[in-house]
């Protein structure tokens, strides 16, 4: 546990908590954006470079940056004062969310002698994930191509105006 | 001292803070953000594992986080889609009063 590791997940998780507390949405995909920045930084103290620029990349460049843009359109007509922000059944949610943590928690400190031990830093280059993602993976490669495009023409025509109604 | 385990508690923390927030919040755009979050703990898990696993070198870890990256981008440009047309259907993102899937 150095000081590193502590300011770092003490950032993660209070945007995180903001995230899903605050109650202007706007400030909720700001908090978002702060909580993705501190695993980007995990992902970064884990040798792991390349996931870390693609999460700055994809997170904060772009699905944040999608957020707001769905929270400002959808903003026009919000109800705001009709029953808070949580839902009727708000404590039920909670409790669950306690219990997976409480039994995460509890498997995690039981099991911690046995987990591995520090090794030496892994050495990743970019030549070497080509190659790993070109070889072995290359058909996993292949299938998020192709989920990648069928979402880029779901969404497009989920979102889009339907003929005949409004315009 | 072995630092996995820290990283292992922060990720089910996360966890747990997502999975309070996509259960609780009414606004279906909080509700997706609460899923990130979740499958950004998720992908914390497994960069862990993998740098402190046995075999860092084979990128197994490493590359199942990329392509989760991947999957999850999707899932959420289909998400908002969804969010948005349900929002000029029914005029609100309040789930509570999403109770019907005819349009």
């Amino acid at each position: 546990m150095t000081p590193v590791f502590c300011i770092v997940a003490l950032f993660t998780l209070a945007g995180g908590l903001a995230a899903v507390t605050l109650k202007n949405t706007v400030h909720c995909a700001l908090a978002l954006t702060v909580a993705l920045a501190g695993l980007a930084l995990f992902f970064l103290r884990l040798d792991a470079q390349f996931v870390g620029f693609a999460q700055i990349l994809i997170y904060i460049g772009a699905v944040a940056i999608l957020v707001v843009f769905a929270i400002l359109l959808t903003r026009s007509s919000e109800p705001e004062a009709s029953g808070g922000i949580v839902s009727s059944r708000w404590l039920a949610g909670v409790i669950i969310a306690a219990a997976v943590f409480a039994v995460l928690g509890w498997a995690i400190l039981r099991s911690a002698p046995a987990l591995a031990h520090e090794s030496a830093a892994p050495a990743v280059t970019v030549h070497q994930i080509g190659t790993a993602l070109m070889g072995r993976y290359v058909l996993p490669l292949e299938i998020v191509a192709l989920l990648l495009t069928s979402a880029l023409i779901g969404a497009v025509i989920v979102a889009m105006h339907e003929n005949g109604s409004a315009k | 001292m072995n630092p996995l385990p820290g990283y292992l508690l922060v990720a089910a923390l996360l966890f747990a803070i997502g999975l309070a927030g996509a259960l609780t919040r009414r606004n279906a755009i909080l509700v997706l953000i609460g899923i990130e979050l979740m499958l950004n703990a998720a992908n914390l898990n497994l960069i862990a594992f993998w740098r402190y696993g046995p075999h860092p070198e084979a990128l197994t870890g490493f590359l199942f986080a990329i392509f989760s990256i991947a999957v999850a981008a999707a899932e959420a440009a289909v998400g908002l889609g969804l969010v948005i047309s349900i929002h000029r259907h029914l005029r609100t993102t309040d789930i509570d009063a999403m109770n019907r899937m005819k349009g």
